[in-house]
């Protein structure tokens, strides 16, 4: 296991990035983890390009923000956003994203020509993740596969995870947590088969 | 235990543990969240302390002091473009001094994310001759806001604590401790303190000179400034806030081989920044913002430069830091990558879909093919979104309120259509003198309010505007005939060109108030809103 780890989480306003960073958030605060999280609001939240910095390590972490070329993992609910925080990822670090574009802008690129370039780094998970969740009868936890898709590269037990899901949609009921957590597993599941 | 929170909100909890008796705000990023977690806070309603926004920093910044003049200590929040608003109080209550703690926080902007400037608040402080106070992380942002209820009560004056963007948006986990009691009422000693004529003003002015002294040897003594003695005397570094932060974050685990003074208390404790420049060859500032402590320690010519940071090319001028920028000013081996692959577009901001504001662009882009010269001034909030594609329907936005004020003046000049477009919560901020200055004219002008009932961009807080606008405009003096309600829907385009051409064309002001909710507001407070709509002009 790393003592540390820095997790970019990308997105675009609205797509929910902040519930992957609090969950991660509470997974290592169970772990008694130094935890560093920056997050966006504002103007950029309204449809615009959104980031998490996520920094977690058993030393006191300095920076909120990671250095370029620090990053272990970048995650990204929009396979455009993923992209666009690449000077940040470590050599051989790994891109996770869910393949569905967010297209608002008039000048959305060739989705082909986005994932060629995903597809040019040698570890990258690229996943229907919106399908799988809406296949698991929860169309809006593409975040949460992405999660377990990414989880097995983080530093946290599994359990810790899941005790971290489980505690954040404990209000909306039993049967949210239920929910998350398949979708969590599956997504865990599908990056084991890819990275095999 | 340990608590994981934003800047923000551990700045928010020690104010509640010192002892807070009323916080007084008007959103604005990155602040927003200090006001509104007290506004969630169960302690704090227990505590009954007052949480309800503002009508605009002006008005929050006067209602605090009058707390503190009542005896209980108070805190008036605002992003940095706010103090500008409440500059006049600002500086004024610096010579009166306070009664119960006051605390003043400006949560700065380096880089601009939701703002029209990086103007940096340590001028402002050094203006006023105020103690300030800038945090480099979440736990410091708690224990400061104690520590600055503390000092303000001990010196008799406003105290300042400066956030920027990154600490204020940022989690980590944070320590409390104990809660201090909230003060009673009891009124100033000395009873000529708060009353500013001439000849009492002078006195409050000599005793604010005559303690900056005091100032400065409370913050060289202070334990928030911290002085790292380290061997390597080839540089010495400066580093204020969440600079420090950066600097650390490129020494593993921190160690420093340099010399390092940290700065979170002003006024610029002296004798360690004497002592770095008698030992060591240079001296590198790092500070988010402008260049506040180098400008102040370098020499004026800059022949001999010994100090260098933003002002020297060392570090880039404009934008926030990082932990890279700092990496590059030390000399370090880095390539700063901001080639992106060319797949990948910009994706700025822009309106939810489903938003009112898109209807109303479409009525004025509509208008503007039908005459060359028409003028479209713009306001702070999510209307400004109406500067960028695919609207481009606005041409101006400058600061809140400037859409009247600057259509009366370009009126005044001659440009006709002369439109103002302005958020509901803006106008009333700042928008309403501004109405009464086009009304005592009958300036040709037609003001559209784009009535969200919201404060929108900041997360859809309560509008004092709301089911307020049509007395607000009557009271101020616009004609029944000139003040019209618009629903800013597709199907009623027409109909909302038609009206709004119709009081471009009367020679006076005209109000027309374009009106549909925000979609970000939840359906109780929609269906709220419902009593206020559907109520006629007569």
């Amino acid at each position: 296991m790393h003592s540390k780890i820095n997790i970019i989480l990308a997105g675009v306003g609205g797509q929910g990035i902040l519930t992957i960073a609090a969950i991660l958030d509470t997974a290592a605060l169970d772990n008694n983890l130094h935890i560093k999280q920056s997050e966006v609001h504002g103007m950029s939240q309204r449809g615009g390009a959104v980031q998490s910095h996520v920094r977690i390590s058993d030393q006191p972490i300095f920076s909120d923000l990671i250095p370029q070329g620090k990053a272990d993992i970048i995650i990204s609910v929009e396979p455009m956003e993923l992209l666009r925080y690449l000077p940040f990822l470590k050599k051989d670090g790994y891109l996770i994203t869910d393949s569905n574009p967010f297209e608002n802008i008039s000048n959305y690129p060739e989705l082909e020509t986005i994932y060629d370039e995903i597809k040019s780094h040698k570890n990258h998970i690229l996943i229907d993740a919106m399908k799988i969740a809406k296949d698991l009868g929860n169309s809006k936890a593409t975040n949460i596969v992405l999660l377990g898709a990414a989880s097995s590269l983080i530093p946290l037990s599994d359990e810790s995870f899941q005790k971290a899901i489980a505690t954040l949609f404990e209000r909306k009921g039993e049967r949210i947590v239920a929910k998350n957590l398949e979708a969590y597993l599956k997504g865990k599941e599908i990056a084991a088969e890819i990275v095999s | 235990m340990k608590k994981l929170l934003l800047g923000n909100e551990a700045l928010a909890q020690g104010a509640i543990d010192a002892g807070l008796s009323g916080v007084y705000a008007y959103p604005g990023t990155p602040s927003t969240e200090i006001t509104e977690y007290i506004q969630k806070s169960k302690i704090a309603q227990e505590l009954n302390i007052h949480s309800s926004w503002s009508v605009n920093e002006k008005t929050a910044m006067e209602a605090a002091l009058g707390m503190s003049y009542a005896g209980k200590k108070s805190m008036v929040v605002m992003k940095h473009v706010g103090l500008n608003v409440a500059a006049d109080v600002f500086m004024n209550m610096s010579v009166s001094g306070i009664n119960g703690g006051l605390v003043v926080v400006v949560a700065d902007d380096p880089s601009m994310h939701s703002s029209q400037n990086e103007q940096d608040s340590r001028y402002y402080g050094k203006f006023a001759m105020i103690p300030m106070l800038e945090p480099s992380n979440q736990q410091e942002c708690y224990n400061i806001t104690k520590y600055a209820f503390e000092l303000s009560e001990k010196l008799g004056i406003p105290v300042l604590i400066r956030l920027v963007t990154r600490l204020s948006h940022s989690r980590a986990g944070v320590v409390t401790g104990d809660r201090i009691a909230q003060n009673r009422v009891h009124l100033p000693k000395i009873s000529t303190q708060f009353q500013l004529i001439p000849m009492h003003a002078r006195g409050r002015y000599q005793h604010l000179v005559d303690i900056q002294p005091d100032m400065l040897e409370i913050s060289e003594n202070s334990a928030f400034n911290k002085f790292h003695q380290e061997t390597n005397k080839t540089i010495g570094i400066i580093a204020s806030g969440i600079a420090y932060n950066y600097l650390m974050e490129n020494f593993e685990e921190g160690n420093c081989p340099y010399p390092v003074l940290k700065i979170s208390q002003y006024p610029l404790p002296k004798e360690p920044i004497k002592e770095l420049f008698d030992t060591c060859k240079k001296i590198l500032v790092l500070e988010d913002g402008y260049p506040f402590i180098e400008e102040a320690i370098s020499d004026f010519l800059g022949e001999n430069r010994k100090v260098i940071g933003r002002l020297s090319g060392d570090i880039p001028r404009v934008g926030e830091l990082n932990p890279d920028n700092i990496a590059n000013a030390l000399g370090f081996d880095i390539v700063i990558n901001d080639k992106l692959p060319k797949v990948v577009m910009g994706r700025p901001p822009q309106l939810c879909v489903g938003c009112g504001h898109n209807d109303l662009f479409n009525a004025i882009n509509a208008l503007k093919k039908e005459t060359e010269n028409q003028q479209v001034f713009g306001d702070i909030g999510c209307s400004a979104l109406g500067v960028l594609s695919p609207y481009e329907s606005i041409n101006t936005l400058i600061e809140m309120g400037s859409s009247i004020t600057m259509a009366k003046g370009a009126s005044d000049a001659g440009i006709h259509p002369a439109i103002a477009v302005i958020g509901d919560s803006t106008f009333t901020h700042s928008g309403m003198t501004g109405l009464l200055d086009a009304i005592i004219e009958k300036t040709p002008i037609t003001i559209i309010i784009s009535d969200n009932s919201a404060i929108a961009m900041t997360g859809a807080q309560d509008s004092a505007a709301s089911g307020r606008l049509i007395s607000i405009c009557k009271g101020l003096g616009i004609e029944d005939d000139h003040l019209k309600i618009i629903t800013p829907l597709h199907k009623n385009l027409q109909e909302n060109i038609d009206i709004i051409r119709e009081e471009i064309n009367y020679k006076g002001v005209s109000v027309v108030i374009s009106q549909r909710p925000c979609v970000q507001l939840p359906k109780e407070k929609k269906d709220k809103l419902k009593e206020y709509t559907n109520v006629s002009i007569n």
